[in-house]
């Protein structure tokens, strides 16, 4: 769909027979083109405005709010992005974490001198087996994604209901080293925060360098050409999504160590945020184009928004509203800016020939 | 098979025909069954439902029944039509709460009649489903992400709209209609547009040459366009007529429970499009009925409500409706994948000659 420079095989060779082009983009639309770094400038600018307004803005205590409450985000739209990449959408995020996140309690109030890394790996291996259900369904019962994982989004957040029966999971009930986890800073930065900077590392490097990872990429360009390729399509999506699963089970995780208080109700509602931020970060929502630092940057920037909204006076009523037309604002620039490559290519084979 | 996979296997050329036109008539068959398959379903639930839960098959429970499902049931019409064309409308809750809250600010403050204000909304709600129209047809966007998009848009701007505040002070006699049965049976009146609007996107969809393009459109956009149909004229007409119907729900919504706020129908577009797929509408365009769909509506209603009332507790019913979901798309894909298989291996113990 969209062609925002994330280093697609394709857009590579383009930039290599480019030499003697003699129609360059210009400077803004390159820039543009870069989505990471017009997220960066747009965060920047928030920022900037921000702090004009209120100094405070960017004191330790907001900007590591700040980063504790982007962790979360982050790690889910990082899951998504492999996701998304496929040609595939994974709406059961929410669900996985809230369901982990509710296990992740009573687990703890199972059993109380539970070491904390013991809980977050039984964590992320509970959200992994959701997402091989999801994936399952998908890869070897054919079935489109978006349908199975509407499903499973229902199914697990019942599972949810039905296992907390109306109870709920207070902080008193989870040890404190656990708890520690969810505010404690190295260097005045959240280790929530940290957590998220790896997730996104490890997935941006394995999507960019590997083969494996350009292969999600082929895939999701042209899923019958992947296959006539040799590559192994069915497993390929089926590890995406338990590869989903897992982070959606780490982020249920570090959502229980944060936030101490869990009832069935957690992460209600986070999926359609979830592929927001991807969106936003320059993932097209068919496949075969955007980075993970695109998309956790999409999520830093969601949730810098609500905050700034905050200092800047403005009705906090207003934020979902900017985010949907953040969004809007994203996929047409992405298709304003497909259009111009698409229409600067033809001309340049024109030539050429 | 009422789901398309989403890797669909690449079209077969030549000596392959045969196969092909026989796995077709299989197709149609395992679809055709589906419409029946969930009427049944319908049918053996209500029955169930009626002999085995207290309190089910009373005329107060099927008024409450009916009237739960009439925002639902409004809201799946149009939708069938967009996933029949292989688009979707995600927005279509976030609509129903802003149209609702709009009439709930008119009504607070500008002083005109409730008639006219009913009117004026149904119209708001055919310019934000047109909002979304211009840019899935006018700017080519994926209908996908643009109603992602409206919807988080919509659902800000009816908070913006009202706040977290209520409007609670509609005249009496306005709510009490929204409820009010049809005289002599446990029916709500509410039913009846329902039935009226059904009767009309039933026959736009199946006995119309527009019906017949949105299936040529969802199994194939281009050769549509090829085939003379204005692709992008009749989608975008179709988002308004989705956005006018959330803007008719949004009216009821508001009466029915006598109070506009921001947060009303949210969540609600997942469980129109499970209604939809239900039905057997493909999420890929090109396959469905109405018939399906409005059985589908009814089933997911009867199922939650004998549940509800056989106290299972009203949110770990989203696992029947996940489960539903799931069966409804893995049992015919499963069913025609072991028909295929069996009229390979017929056809490979009986070689057809070249």
């Amino acid at each position: 769909m969209s062609l925002t420079d994330t280093g697609t095989p394709d857009d590579l060779a383009g930039r290599r027979s480019s030499g003697d082009d003699r129609r360059r983009p210009g400077f803004t639309e390159r820039l543009l083109a870069v989505r990471e770094l017009s997220l960066l400038l747009a965060l920047g600018a928030l920022v900037l405005v921000t702090t004009l307004r209120n100094d405070r803005f960017l004191s330790g205590q907001s900007v590591k709010d700040l980063l504790l409450g982007c962790a979360i985000l982050v790690i889910l739209a990082v899951g998504q992005t492999l996701v998304i990449v496929t040609r595939n959408v994974d709406l059961s995020v929410g669900s996985i974490l809230g369901l982990v996140a509710f296990c992740t309690g009573s687990l703890f109030l199972a059993a109380p001198g539970l070491p904390w890394p013991v809980a977050l790996l039984l964590g992320v291996a509970l959200g992994a087996l959701c997402g091989a259900v999801n994936g399952g369904l998908i890869a070897v019962a054919k079935v489109p994604a978006l349908v199975i994982t509407l499903g499973t989004l229902y199914a697990f957040r019942g599972i949810d209901y039905y296992w907390a029966a109306g109870r709920q999971i207070n902080a008193a009930d989870m040890p404190r080293s656990f708890l520690r986890l969810g505010n404690q800073t190295v260097l005045g930065v959240p280790v929530l925060f940290l957590i998220a900077v790896v997730v996104v590392a490890v997935v941006g490097y394995y999507l960019r360098a590997y083969r494996g990872g350009r292969e999600l990429y082929a895939i999701g360009s042209e899923p019958a050409a992947a296959r006539l390729s040799g590559i192994p399509v069915g497993r390929r999506v089926f590890a995406v999504f338990v590869a989903s699963g897992a982070l959606a089970g780490l982020a249920g995780v570090l959502y229980a160590a944060r936030f101490g208080t869990l009832d069935a109700a957690a992460g209600t509602g986070l999926e359609l945020q979830v592929v927001a931020a991807a969106v936003v970060g320059g993932v097209a929502i068919f496949g075969g184009s955007g980075s993970a630092y695109g998309a956790a940057l999409g999520a830093v920037l969601l949730t810098t928004i609500g905050s700034s909204l905050a200092v800047l006076r403005i009705d906090p009523f207003w934020q979902q509203a900017v985010v949907g037309a953040l969004i809007l604002a994203a996929i047409g620039l992405d298709r304003l800016l497909a259009l111009r490559t698409a229409a600067r290519l033809r001309g340049r084979s024109a030539r050429g020939a | 098979m009422a789901h398309d996979s989403l890797y669909a296997a690449p079209p077969s050329a030549g000596t392959d025909t045969e196969q092909t036109a026989g796995r077709l008539t299989g197709l149609r068959a395992a679809f055709g069954s589906w419409d029946a398959a969930v009427v049944a379903a319908l049918v053996l639930a209500v029955l169930v439902a009626g002999v085995s839960v207290q309190n089910f098959a009373t005329g107060r429970n099927v008024q409450f029944l009916l009237l739960d499902l009439v925002p639902l049931a409004l809201l799946a019409l149009p939708m069938t039509l967009i996933v029949v064309t292989g688009e979707i409308d995600l927005s279509v809750a976030s609509t129903v709460g802003l149209c609702s809250t709009l009439m709930g600010q008119l009504w607070l403050s500008s002083g005109l009649s409730l008639e006219l204000i009913c009117v004026l909304v149904v119209l708001l709600g055919g310019v934000l489903g047109a909002v979304n129209g211009l840019f899935v047809t006018g700017f080519g966007l994926p209908s996908l992400a643009v109603t992602i998009g409206t919807l988080a848009l919509y659902r800000g701007l009816s908070f913006v709209v009202l706040g977290d505040q209520a409007v609670a002070d509609f005249p009496a006699s306005w709510t009490a209609a929204a409820v009010r049965n049809i005289p002599g049976t446990p029916i709500p009146a509410a039913v009846l547009p329902v039935l009226l609007l059904a009767l009309v996107f039933g026959v736009v969809l199946h006995a119309t040459t527009t019906g017949r393009a949105l299936y040529a459109m969802g199994n194939n956009d281009q050769a549509a366009t090829f085939a003379g149909v204005s692709v992008a004229r009749t989608k975008f007409w179709l988002f308004v007529a989705s956005g006018a119907v959330c803007g008719l729900v949004g009216v009821f919504w508001t009466l029915r429970y006598a109070s506009a706020r921001g947060d009303n129908a949210t969540g609600l577009e997942l469980t129109v499009v499970t209604a939809v797929l239900l039905g057997g509408v493909s999420i890929f365009g090109g396959r469905g009925a109405l018939l399906g769909v409005v059985a589908g509506v009814l089933l997911l209603g009867v199922l939650r409500n004998a549940l509800q009332l056989a106290d299972v507790d009203a949110n770990a019913l989203t696992i029947v409706t996940g489960a539903l979901l799931i069966a409804s798309v893995v049992l015919p894909n499963a069913v025609a994948d072991l028909r295929a298989r069996l009229h390979r291996r017929r056809q490979r113990a009986n070689p057809v000659a070249p």
